[in-house]
């Protein structure tokens, strides 16, 4: 086969007040509103990739986090209930998601083949990860297009950020490769958020506004700079101030997903798109598209 | 009703291969005969409360209590998921969880119960109470472990929960979910290939447990933070379990303990070890850290590894310096006494001043030099909302910083011959104070007058102005 593609690459965080803020059906707690920028961000998202057509979801997750290597979903469907065990009262969710299982093997059998690590996750019990969810909600309420869920290799916490780059930046061309040779079009997403420091209490309301804000002008200052990189197109520069970003501002990156992404994107040159920024319970959130599709078409 | 106690603690390991593969390798077997035998000894002692701080359990704001008196599921691991699942129906005594948040609360802890269908209870836990209650009988209650909490949280929550053990008179047993080393092998291996990763985390599992056979857990307790560099992938920030498992046990060092079994998981250290609250005769008390009972402010997640030479948070310290009034460098004038040794002055004046064999102090409160911190805690928080506080310990910091003026003048403390005191709350501090008192100055006999005011310059409930005659 061949001629397959990444349409779009997308940082899309996965907090879980985003989604008890909507209310959706599916999940039980109920709330007021809140974190509308981000809530908009992720609209306008969506709106931005409502015309583009494609076949399946990649996502990369921190909260499926495996300490012996990379994991893939393997079953074609996963029904259950997702209670966040760190905010149960927020994230109560019922979820039903497909999964491409054809294209997950094809992405694991191109990591094994480049000596990684690598699992499918075939125990029908098995339970999918809040973050997951909670991203794959935000950016497809629908669920009408099958996902490939990875899970996160927790390297950064055994060796470094620097080997865990490395090796996410491995696993991000393999991903890559299998793409291409499937003949799918797939959106990738990196399901994080960039600074990560949390308040250690929570108001009253979860959802009360006038408590919100970045937990520090550091964390501030780390987040601009970044985004900044990814409006100016310097993906490249994100990757070699990874190691510090990581550190400094305690970064959810240390999962892994971000320095994937970029991987699967070739280290992009041209601007991402910043559909929103915002901070929930203190840490830095922001809304990132790189649009592969129209950056293919103005140099063709 | 007698008052409660814990009758037993175990260490036990967190990964599912003892539930669910024991025969695939026979030190996994030996893991579980030894959770088969932990639970018989349980079931002996008829212990009537199974308490669980479990290390695969993070959270974030405070502690979470689980609360759902029968939570069931099926639990699959995230990454050994292939060998299968564990369903599991337990037994919670969400009335004791309950009362232990509240006993949080009452000791300044953020903490909440969770009691939600379907609230993924964590692989740790799920093993420990499927070996360790298999049929159900015991009721359980399962705490969280907070990533930002330093040990003076662990601590106090441990101390909340033992209000509530012996105030419900419950014959209770501390459990601690945990690997020793946790470093797994980042690759696939077979069963019959399991050994732990390297020989350094060996050789310190082996250090610890035989401090744990000889009953030494304070001093497990210490080693933590060493513990958590040496050998520890920094999954979290500490090494917690044996702060809360020490506090559990009155931080003492002559507990009775046994190994039952010392394995690997995955290259992980599994250990399961009892310790019998019989005093074994052995291993001084050494506890040298701060004995909280209340806990206070924020925690110092970004300096894990940093603390100063006196082995404080960094942070802390430099927050307690922040707060309150200016401060000022003691002055100087004939027959001055100042140190370093002492708190800095919050005004113009020195120490003391001595007038012929005559010896003044300035009123002297508990602020730590240095540091500025205030043992026992505030009486109010930087927007002046009342915090809880020891006064014993503001009492006795007191009279340690009047020791220290007293001695840099070269005089002692049996040459003090009046003291007027001064409390901001007379009726709720008079009897700690006077405790303190009886046994300090109380014992050289000083004249003494004790005050209530209505306030002192910064956030602190007892000063002492002390007149020593200096005689020949
Ligand atoms: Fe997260």
């Amino acid at each position: 086969m061949g001629g397959g593609k990444i349409v779009a690459g997308c940082l899309a965080p996965h907090p879980p007040h985003l989604v008890y803020a909507e209310n959706p059906p599916q999940n039980e707690p109920v709330a007021e509103g809140g974190w509308e920028q981000l809530r908009w961000g992720y609209e306008r998202l969506r709106e931005s990739l409502a015309d583009i057509e494609y076949d399946a979801i990649v996502l990369l997750s921190p909260h499926w986090q495996t300490y012996v290597g990379t994991h893939f979903l393997g079953l074609p469907n996963f029904k259950s209930l997702s209670v966040d065990p760190v905010f149960p009262n927020l994230f109560r969710y019922h979820y039903d998601l497909s999964i491409d299982v054809d294209l997950a093997k094809a992405i694991h059998d191109e990591a094994q083949a480049s000596g990684m690590p690598v699992k499918m996750m075939e125990n029908p019990d098995f339970r999918v990860d809040y973050g997951t969810i909670t991203t794959g909600h935000l950016f497809n309420p629908e669920w009408d297009k099958p996902l490939v869920v990875l899970s996160s290799n927790r390297s950064t916490a055994y060796y470094s950020v620097e080997v865990m780059q490395e090796m996410m930046i491995e696993l991000g061309k393999a991903t890559r490769r299998a793409i291409e040779a499937s003949g799918k079009r797939v959106v990738v997403l990196a399901s994080n958020s960039l600074s990560h420091r949390h308040f250690t209490t929570e108001s009253e309301l979860p959802e009360d506004m006038s408590k919100e804000h970045i937990t520090s002008h550091a964390m501030h200052l780390w987040d601009m700079r970044m985004i900044k990189y990814m409006r100016d197109g310097e993906a490249q520069r994100i990757l070699d101030e990874m190691p510090e970003f990581t550190e400094q501002a305690i970064a959810e990156s240390d999962g892994g997903g971000l320095s994937w992404l970029l991987s699967t994107l070739d280290v992009p040159d041209y601007p991402a798109i910043l559909h929103g920024y915002g901070t929930i319970i203190g840490t830095g959130n922001a809304i990132v598209e790189w649009p592969c599709h129209k950056h293919e078409e103005e140099n063709s | 009703m007698s008052e409660g106690e814990i009758v037993a603690s175990f260490v036990v390991p967190v990964h599912p291969h003892t539930v669910l593969a024991p025969e695939q390798n026979p030190g996994w077997s030996r893991l579980r005969a030894a959770m088969d035998e932990a639970a018989n000894t349980i079931k002996e002692l008829e212990a009537d409360l199974l308490i669980i701080y479990s290390t695969t359990w993070p959270s974030i704001i405070g502690h979470q209590l689980q609360a759902d008196p029968n939570p069931e599921w099926v639990m699959v691991d995230h990454d050994f998921h292939d060998l299968g699942s564990i369903h599991y129906s337990f037994n919670i005594d969400a009335q004791f969880a309950h009362a232990w948040n509240q006993a949080n609360h009452e000791r300044g802890l953020q903490s909440r119960c969770v009691n939600y269908k379907g609230f993924p209870i964590d692989v740790g836990s799920v093993v420990a109470l499927t070996l360790l209650n298999p049929d159900n009988i015991i009721p359980a209650v399962i705490v969280s472990s907070n990533v930002y909490a330093n040990r003076s949280e662990t601590t106090v929550m441990a101390k909340a929960c033992l209000d509530v053990v012996k105030s419900t008179g419950r014959k209770a047993v501390a459990i601690t979910a945990m690997s020793l080393s946790n470093r797994m092998f980042t690759e696939f291996i077979e069963a019959g290939d399991d050994r732990i990763h390297s020989l350094k985390d060996d050789e310190w599992n082996r250090k610890i447990l035989e401090f744990l056979s000889e009953g030494r857990l304070e001093d497990v307790g210490q080693l933590s933070r060493t513990i958590q560099q040496q050998i520890r992938v920094r999954k979290v920030v500490a090494f917690k379990p044996m702060w809360w498992l020490s506090a559990m046990n009155g931080n003492r060092n002559d507990l009775t303990g046994q190994v039952l079994a010392y394995e690997a998981i995955h290259g992980a250290g599994g250990a399961v070890v009892h310790l019998d609250p019989t005093p074994s005769g052995q291993g001084d008390k050494e506890y040298d850290e701060d004995d909280v009972e209340y806990f206070h402010g924020e925690r110092g997640v970004l300096d894990t590894a940093e603390t100063n030479e006196n082995g404080e948070d960094i942070v802390e310290a430099m927050e307690s310096k922040s707060s309150g009034p200016e401060l000022w460098e003691p002055t100087k004038a004939e027959g001055s006494v100042n140190t370093e040794s002492a708190p800095k002055p919050v005004g113009a004046y020195p120490h003391a001043r001595r007038v012929g064999d005559m010896l003044f102090l300035s009123g002297v409160g508990p602020r730590q030099p240095g540091t500025n911190a205030i043992p026992g805690g505030p009486i109010h928080d930087k927007e002046g909302e009342p915090m809880d506080y020891d006064i014993k310990a503001q009492t006795h910091a007191v009279v340690e910083n009047v020791r220290r003026i007293v001695e840099e003048a070269g005089a002692s403390m049996e040459q003090i011959v009046d003291v007027t005191t001064f409390l901001v709350d007379m009726k709720r501090d008079f009897a700690g104070y006077n405790e303190v008192w009886a046994e300090t100055l109380g014992l050289v006999g000083p004249t003494r007058t004790t005050l209530a005011i209505d306030a002192l310059p910064t956030p602190i409930a007892v000063e002492m102005k002390v007149i020593l005659h200096l005689g020949q």
